[in-house]
């Protein structure tokens, strides 16, 4: 979603002065630009701007006819939105904090210390980086999961009606499945900034005394910032529209602003209602892309 | 400044990378206060020798002492090792004064005492001024004092220098290398490892010079030694410029394209082949003592020289003269002459391997 938020800008930003680069200082200039902006901004129009502008739409008009404010009245109202955004929020910055983690100790191994295939798992993350995230879920359901092998083998084990494993469930188990699955969103930056990494830095880190810790948090980790702020509010975006871990971790207890889109929408046809939360969750989207594009412009990216 | 004065010592240190031998069998002593050339082109070893000093190349086999303590399995970090590379490789987030402590925060010195030895490093290299500047504020040579005062202010007995002149232009590098000069003036105890494939640098600063080529030592010895009387054709060429002349030896002398030139025989046999290595600043144009007639091939004006590139029975010499006033034409016939004591007689073939 905020990809397609993004292309607005992009695409007219670019018809214009291409237009012009062509055609300089004629009368035409504009009419041509005109000409060809009009294609994109057409398509976008239908296939983005109007639907968007129906969900605004809808959300201000109540099955009761009309329209007010009371949709949203009422789903701010509510205790399943706010424990939804509430979750969302927590599940998002928390999976986010541990893709950091985890995204900088895998990068910094891969990139830092020589061991045989570390190629071939950097150039695996590119392939993770393009698996859909619910395969990482059903992979993990196949593990942890209520039927799934540990809970099998426990069972088989002690002949217990069930296993210990059930966090699955959980908000824990999503929290598990988005780490697993967003850290390489994470470690491809990190990657590419360990290589700009000068290593005369590191070795002459080391030959003033310097041991492998004080290295990294003195030299590696500061010029990894960029990397990190970048790579991170891109997980924190992502997170927040996740939608394909929460339902098919199968965690019933774990509403978040997508599920309850989805819940409103298809369960209980209550579509102001699922309107109202898809436009919160634009807002937010938008508002952390904007900060995402800040931070990445100020590290050069 | 020095701690402790220690010196270098390569004991037999060969370094190989996948099988490729990129140093081979190096013994070299480096006596504590000295100041030691490592200088050979590109390719022939001498950064490999100066990485296996500061412990980032394993020798595959030989030992590597400091002092009297063996440091082959030590880490970087344990070495003490004060080092500065071309690209001087300071830290770019932190400050001068930042950079200068790193060493010395990695080291657990009390406070007051890091913040008394980063003014002495930095004032030692003249950059007490810019203590609170980034590096990317700093020019070419100012960024290089810094790394340097960086190395110093952790008092090592040994320092390493890396090609540290190579990124600089020619009148900053030679302003620098007086600086250099300067500091180990101050600092006598400190041994210097120079790593350069500058003969300028070398002859200016070392006290003695390792000439390296293919992964081997040539020729070790004082810039005037190796200037004077190279005992190879390789080191005559790359310690200063040289007229290398494939002459045979004669009683009295040796004849080179038909002329008999005059020098000094006693290391020769009688009708062996030899190399005459004549410096070219040496060789004067006119006739006087090996007299050689020869044709101009070619004649380059360098301000304050003339060097002739003369066509001698088929053999190109060249001369650097002081600048002439009427210089020869191209094509005249010219007369050379050098005196017998400026020619060395090198043996020959040996570098021909």
């Amino acid at each position: 979603m905020t990809d397609v938020m993004h292309k607005p800008r992009a695409v007219t930003g670019r018809s214009r002065p291409g237009g012009g680069g062509r055609e300089p200082s004629t009368a035409q200039r504009p009419f041509r630009a005109l000409v060809w902006a009009l294609p994109p901004v057409v398509l976008l129009a239908v296939f983005f701007l109007y639907p968007l502008a129906l969900v605004v739409q809808q959300s201000f008009q109540p099955d009761t006819g009309g329209t007010s404010l009371e949709p949203y009245a009422d789903v701010f109202a509510s205790y399943a939105f706010r424990e939804a955004l509430w979750t969302t929020v927590w599940l998002a910055v928390a999976a986010t904090a541990g893709c950091l983690v985890l995204g900088f100790v895998l990068a910094l191994v891969i990139a830092f210390v020589p061991f045989p295939g570390a190629k071939a798992v950097a150039r695996f993350i590119d392939v993770f980086l393009s698996f859909p995230s619910f395969l990482i879920t059903l992979a993990l359901l196949f593990i942890y999961g209520t039927v799934g092998m540990a809970n099998g083998l426990w069972t088989d084990a002690t002949g217990a009606a069930e296993g210990p494993f059930q966090f699955l469930t959980t908000p824990w188990g999503v929290l598990l499945a988005e780490i697993t699955y967003f850290t390489p969103f994470v470690v491809r930056p990190l990657l590419a900034a360990f290589s700009q990494l000068d290593t005369a830095q590191l070795e002459a880190a080391s030959s003033l005394g310097a041991r492998a810790p004080r290295i990294v948090r003195r030299i590696i980790l500061p010029e990894a910032l960029p990397a990190l702020a970048a790579g991170g509010s891109l997980v924190l975006v992502l997170c927040l529209n996740e939608f394909g871990i929460v339902l098919f971790t199968g965690a019933k207890g774990v509403t978040t602003l997508p599920t309850l889109v989805y819940g409103k929408a298809m369960l209980e046809s209550d579509y102001p209602g699922a309107c109202v939360v898809a436009v919160v969750n634009v807002l937010i989207s938008v508002g952390l892309y904007g900060l995402y594009r800040v931070v990445s412009r100020r590290a050069g990216a | 400044m020095s701690a402790t004065s220690s010196g270098i010592r390569f004991d037999s240190v060969t370094v190989a990378y996948d099988g490729n031998v990129v140093l081979d069998t190096f013994d070299l002593t480096v006596e504590p206060g000295e100041v030691m050339a490592l200088l050979g082109p590109s390719g022939s070893g001498k950064t490999t020798a100066l990485r296996a000093v500061a412990g980032f190349v394993r020798p595959a086999s030989g030992r590597v002492f400091l002092g009297d303590r063996d440091v082959t399995d030590l880490p970087p970090h344990r070495r003490g090792i004060g080092m500065v590379v071309q690209q001087y490789a300071l830290f770019p987030h932190m400050r001068v004064e930042e950079n200068v402590a790193f060493g010395l925060r990695a080291r657990k010195v009390p406070r007051a005492e890091i913040r008394e030895r980063v003014a002495e490093a930095l004032d030692l290299t003249g950059m007490g001024a810019y203590a609170r500047r980034h590096p990317r504020e700093l020019s070419g040579g100012q960024q290089q004092r810094v790394a340097i005062a960086r190395a110093l202010a952790i008092r090592p007995g040994v320092l390493l220098l890396d090609e540290p002149l190579s990124a600089l232009d020619a009148q900053l590098r030679s302003g620098m290398l007086a600086e250099l000069a300067r500091l180990h003036r101050e600092l006598p105890d400190v041994s210097i490892l120079y790593v350069t494939h500058d003969q300028v640098e070398a002859l200016t600063l070392a006290d003695r010079i390792a000439v390296m080529d293919k992964a081997r030592l040539r020729a070790c010895g004082t810039p005037r030694e190796l200037y004077r009387s190279p005992a190879d054709e390789f080191t005559a060429s790359f310690v200063g410029g040289a007229n290398l002349l494939p002459v045979t030896v004669t009683a009295g002398g040796v004849s080179f394209a038909g002329a008999d030139v005059k020098v000094d025989t006693s290391s020769a046999a009688p009708g062996a082949s030899a190399v005459l290595c004549v410096r070219p600043h040496l060789v004067g144009l006119g006739d006087g003592p090996n007299r050689l007639a020869g044709t101009l091939e070619e004649i380059q004006w360098r301000g304050s020289t003339h060097r002739l590139f003369v066509d001698v029975g088929g053999h190109r010499v060249m001369a650097d003269l002081r600048e002439l006033r009427d210089p020869p034409a191209h094509g005249d016939e010219v007369t050379l002459h050098f005196a017998p004591d400026d020619a060395v007689l090198l043996p020959a073939g040996v570098d021909h391997d």
